[in-house]
């Protein structure tokens, strides 16, 4: 039986990007963020799960407005990272666990959602910036990627509570696959941030508080706001929220909050970084 | 009780300061958006600033869509159905970063916005014991 062995949040900024290709780890500016992997690394070192299921979204690199999924799982044998619009490509691949991918997508059809499958699949700095700053170095990557894309581009996007749920699908998935693989589960984006608009440069503090204060504990508080409540508190990307919903939602276990890490401002975003344990819950 | 959502004259939810990319910007929009993503790749990016008229011709952008363009005006962009995802690659070409997009769009000056961004500043971490420092 395979096992979920906790879950990693954070904020997936493309000039993370940037930091790390110019090796800015412990410029001031970026300091603070990038220390809220130390944990991170001391705890992936501890567990060294095989593969991470990552629900993010993608920012047209490999969807366009032409044909645009809600829910898209990626059941690849690879995935690539590509040149996005501003030159950076990460070199290494992501090597995917293709079986594994088309389980997660029988049980959640069974389940009743219906999510694109992808057989070829781009993975943009959503999940590149996640995967560089939990394995930094230059390394090829040995834990297993399995993509799960969420719209947050197009309204109307899911709801929170649909994507709650098909989280918890997705740990049902993962929980009844055969092989005996340890898993992590990543949401990737956020917090509050707004890039366009007159608004634009929108934080919520509070907002941001009240979604770090009750991700372990309590998740379902932040199913009381509709996705337009949270674009409105969050700003038009803070909506990304909605991937740490879903990868919360995957945790169906007894949930801890290991770490947790804000810093305001990254570029124009508040970021985050926050590491949950996912025990198995012990019944009588 | 929670105030009632203000709504917009189209019966659509109204948000300040904010355009909620929806079918009506994703149908007006779709030329400028088609445009954007094709600047994925470098060949299309140098095509451009080769030839800005000619690039947007290929991609059928609307009057108001290119006027925008030529203006470099950020909010006639995302008037005429820009989707920021996507303008951020042509910003990324005429060497706008997304602090530079958010003085543009907001009237202030870059050194303002950033110190905007600033008044915000902080920093709350929180680790358990078994991943402390000392572990």
């Amino acid at each position: 039986m395979s096992r979920i062995c906790g879950g990693i949040f954070t904020s997936h900024v493309p000039g993370i990007g940037n930091a790390i290709a110019k090796g800015l780890q412990q410029d001031p500016y970026w300091k603070p963020f990038f220390d809220g992997f130390i944990p991170v690394h001391k705890w992936l070192a501890e567990e060294k799960p095989d593969v991470a299921v990552v629900f993010y979204n993608d920012h047209g690199l490999n969807f366009f407005l032409d044909k645009m999924p809600t829910f898209a799982i990626g059941a690849a044998p690879e995935y690539k990272h590509e040149d996005e619009g501003w030159g950076i490509a990460f070199q290494r691949p992501y090597p995917g666990h293709a079986d594994f991918s088309w389980h997660i997508i029988e049980q959640v059809v069974a389940s009743e959602f219906d999510p694109v499958t992808c057989q070829s699949m781009l993975v943009d700095h959503a999940v590149a910036v996640p995967y560089e700053l939990c394995w930094p170095g230059e390394e090829a990557f040995t834990t297993k990627l399995i993509p799960i894309a969420i719209n947050t581009v197009q309204h109307p996007l899911p709801s929170p509570k649909r994507c709650y749920e098909l989280g918890r699908a997705v740990g049902r998935a993962i929980e009844s696959w055969g092989g005996d693989e340890k898993v992590v589960v990543f949401g990737t984006g956020g917090l509050s941030h707004q890039l366009e608009g007159e608004r634009a440069g929108h934080i919520n503090v509070d907002y941001d508080k009240f979604c770090l204060r009750n991700l372990a504990p309590d998740p379902e508080a932040l199913l009381q706001h509709d996705t337009l409540d949270i674009v409105e508190l969050a700003g038009s990307q803070g909506v990304e929220i909605l991937n740490w919903i879903a990868a919360r939602g995957a945790l169906r276990g007894s949930v801890r909050e290991l770490a947790s890490n804000y810093h305001v401002p990254i570029s124009n975003t508040a970021a985050a970084t926050v590491l949950l344990e996912n025990s198995e819950t012990v019944h009588a | 009780m929670p105030p009632i959502p203000e709504q917009s004259s189209a019966g659509k939810r109204a948000i300040p300061g904010t355009l909620v990319f929806d079918g009506d910007a994703a149908q007006s929009g779709y030329a400028i958006n088609a445009m954007c993503y094709s600047f994925n790749h470098a060949h299309n990016r140098e095509a451009f600033v080769a030839d800005e008229e000619g690039y947007m011709d290929r991609f059928n952008l609307t009057e108001e869509q290119r006027q925008a363009v030529r203006n470099r005006d950020v909010l006639a962009m995302l008037d005429a159905g820009g989707n920021v995802y996507y303008l951020a690659k042509l910003a990324g070409i005429l060497g706008l970063g997304v602090q530079d997009l958010g003085a543009l769009q907001t009237g202030m000056s870059l050194e303002d916005f950033k110190a905007a961004l600033l008044s915000h500043g902080m920093t709350e971490t929180r680790v358990a014991e078994e991943l402390g420092e000392a572990a």
